[in-house]
């Protein structure tokens, strides 16, 4: 188990770093200049700018120096956006990424374990074939068109949510229905498919025979071992929510980390898109790792250090 | 009688044909014959698989709406008497009518004639991708698994680095590199999509390159290509067919994606995400259909896609059903 984790940490480093040296190399590839949006600019402003953000040195010693404050977790300056730190924005973004980020996750679980239970339970029933329609237009609607329906709908229609920004809780419902009916719909194949597995086997079986009321045998018996694909999709799932949030964020106008990533691309702003995609990724590789953890914790067949195949 | 028939024995047989009718054992040399007759065809993989698809309702829907979709998206545009980038501009944001089917957008646009054109570039780049995702992941899968030992852990490693960068987030920056196109966003794509398929062709070869048969031809001295040609990938294609109707529709939403956000294929053309993204400002304005067809034929291509996939995976692989 040490030997893996250790193993998986050192694995995280690399990737990592890779990302960080591709995004660096990448952006630096980029045609333009973060100051190409200023207006009136002359010569010699433009290199005193240069200057100011050491963008003028090589671009070995830039990516290098780059490291070395990456190690302190220092991302630098905005350039765009003068005085600002990439830490700064990030601890104003983040929260409110998180937040959109963690609801979704968490809506998304519930309500598609619930869905996928009772499919399942219901096996070509009436329940289970409206959830599995219910699941399946999930999967076919991308969220930027679930987002705007839900706007068009619910807010612009019927008025009965705000259609956007990010004051009140009121304001996180559709935002959130929104990025979670994609992985929703994901999770409730998924727990119907490894439920209906799971149910014909014999411990089910004895369960029943023991006299276990059926919702017992459901959650303590069934739901434990239906759940492990849940598990380990949680981590691709994340990812897909990361990402699907730059699109909600953009389009319910809030102010999460999604906004500085698309913004600071347009206006190359290099370091933060740098911070942006390395706080993401690091975020990511986190979540994945922690998920293969848990894995392991709640899997004891699984063996961790083996290697598999 | 009938019981001297069923036990038949050399010893009795001549003084036992003397009492029984010739028609007797016509009768019963014709059962034989019926028995042992092969009713059926007898079908080979594909064409049992195909006769699992048919009977699957939802999956032949999904086919039948996607040779629909593919169709309009290869003809519409042609035959229709509007350009999808020519602006008439008398003729703006008009609802759905006889002269414009879909309507026109805020530019005069025909919607029909753009719609149609736009499901032709997003099914374009989804069946490039998924094919250049195909044909780097079987190879890359292939020899990964069929080498095995330190060849396989130093290409999985490989694709385990590559499979923990943050997808979107990589062909976001490499659209920015190489500038908005369509081109652009193939290659950004399939640069980090090859990953998923070669994961699965690797975890098939590794079972399969176990069986007799591919030691049989180890045995006669058959060339790995050969054995990687002939012996392994026919029998991964099911798998490798279910992956592909599961990435092509990935990579129409990636596409729809970047072209929402304005990193995608560029105006005048159309491109059924950038419609989406044009069509927002429906919401306010009330002109429903310049956002409603392209989200609904997107929707729809997603659906057909699915559904089908899930059919597929039902018919190609008999193990999985229950």
């Amino acid at each position: 188990m040490v030997t893996y984790i250790l193993r998986r940490f050192g694995a995280m480093i690399i990737t990592l770093w890779l990302i960080v040296t591709l995004t660096f190399f990448l952006m630096h590839l980029a045609p333009g200049s973060p100051f190409n949006q200023e207006r009136n600019t002359n010569a010699a402003v433009q290199k005193n700018l240069m200057e100011h953000y050491h963008l003028n040195e090589p671009i070995a010693f830039q990516y290098l120096s780059y490291l070395k404050s990456l190690l302190h977790f220092d991302f630098g300056m905005s350039i765009t956006q003068p005085g600002q730190t990439v830490n700064g924005l990030l601890a104003q973004g983040f929260p409110v990424s998180f937040e959109l980020g963690m609801m979704t996750l968490v809506v998304a679980v519930l309500s598609g374990v619930i869905l996928g239970v009772l499919a399942a339970l219901k096996h070509n029933g009436i329940i289970d074939y409206l959830a599995m329609t219910l699941a399946v237009i999930g999967i076919s609607v991308p969220n930027f068109i679930m987002a705007t329906l839900l706007i068009q709908e619910l807010a612009v229609h019927w008025h009965v949510l705000p259609a956007a920004t990010w004051s009140s809780p009121k304001h996180v419902i559709l935002p959130t229905i929104a990025l979670a009916t994609g992985p929703m719909a994901i999770i409730a194949r998924l727990t119907r498919s490894s439920m209906l597995e799971v149910l014909t086997q014999d411990y089910i079986r004895t369960a029943r025979a023991k006299g276990l009321s059926p919702y017992k045998i459901v959650v303590r018996h069934a739901l434990r071992n239906a759940l492990l694909p849940v598990v380990t999709i949680l981590g691709t799932l994340t990812a897909g929510i990361l990402t699907g949030s730059f699109v909600i964020e953009k389009i319910f106008a809030i102010p999460g980390m999604g906004k500085y990533f698309v913004d600071s691309i347009n206006s190359r702003d290099y370091f933060v898109i740098m911070g942006t995609t390395v706080f993401y990724s690091g975020f990511l590789i986190i979540m994945l790792f922690l998920v293969d953890i848990a894995y392991g914790f709640l899997d004891p067949r699984i063996k961790l250090h083996k290697k598999e195949g | 009688m009938a019981l001297k028939n069923v036990n038949e024995d050399e010893t009795f047989s001549d003084h036992v044909s003397i009492s029984i009718p010739d028609h007797l054992f016509t009768e019963r040399r014709r059962r034989k014959v019926e028995a042992e007759a092969v009713v059926r065809p007898s079908l080979n993989y594909w064409q049992d698989a195909w006769r699992r698809l048919r009977k699957n309702k939802l999956a032949m829907t999904g086919l039948v709406l996607l040779i629909i979709l593919v169709v309009l998206a290869i003809f519409a545009p042609i035959f229709s008497s509007h350009s999808p980038t020519k602006q008439v501009l008398t003729d703006q944001n008009l609802p759905p009518s006889k002269t414009y089917w879909f309507g026109t957008d805020a530019l005069g646009r025909d919607l029909f004639a753009r719609s149609w054109y736009g499901a032709r570039i997003s099914l374009f780049v989804g069946f490039i991708a998924a094919f250049i995702d195909l044909f780097i992941g079987v190879i890359y899968g292939g020899i990964s698994g069929y080498k095995g030992g330190k060849v396989d852990n130093v290409m999985m490693r490989m694709v385990e680095i590559l499979y923990g960068l943050p997808y979107l987030l990589m062909v976001i920056l490499l659209m920015v590199v190489m500038g908005p196109g369509l081109s652009t966003i193939i290659v950004a794509l399939t640069a980090t999509g090859w990953v998923g398929m070669a994961r699965i062709v690797r975890g098939q070869v590794l079972q399969i390159k176990n069986y007799e048969f591919v030691l049989a031809s180890q045995t006669f001295g058959t060339r790995t290509r050969r054995i990687i040609r002939k012996n392994l990938l026919p029998n991964t294609m099911g798998t490798i067919i279910v992956q592909m109707t599961l990435t092509i529709p990935s990579a129409i939403f990636s596409e729809a994606f970047l072209s929402f956000l304005g990193l995608g294929v560029q105006p005048p053309y159309a491109s059924l995400g950038l419609m989406t993204n044009d069509g927002l400002s429906a919401i306010l304005t009330g002109y429903w259909w310049t956002l409603f067809f392209p989200a609904f034929i997107i929707s729809l291509t997603m659906y057909a896609f699915n559904v089908l996939g899930d059919g597929l995976q039902d018919a190609l692989d008999p193990k999985l059903r229950r």
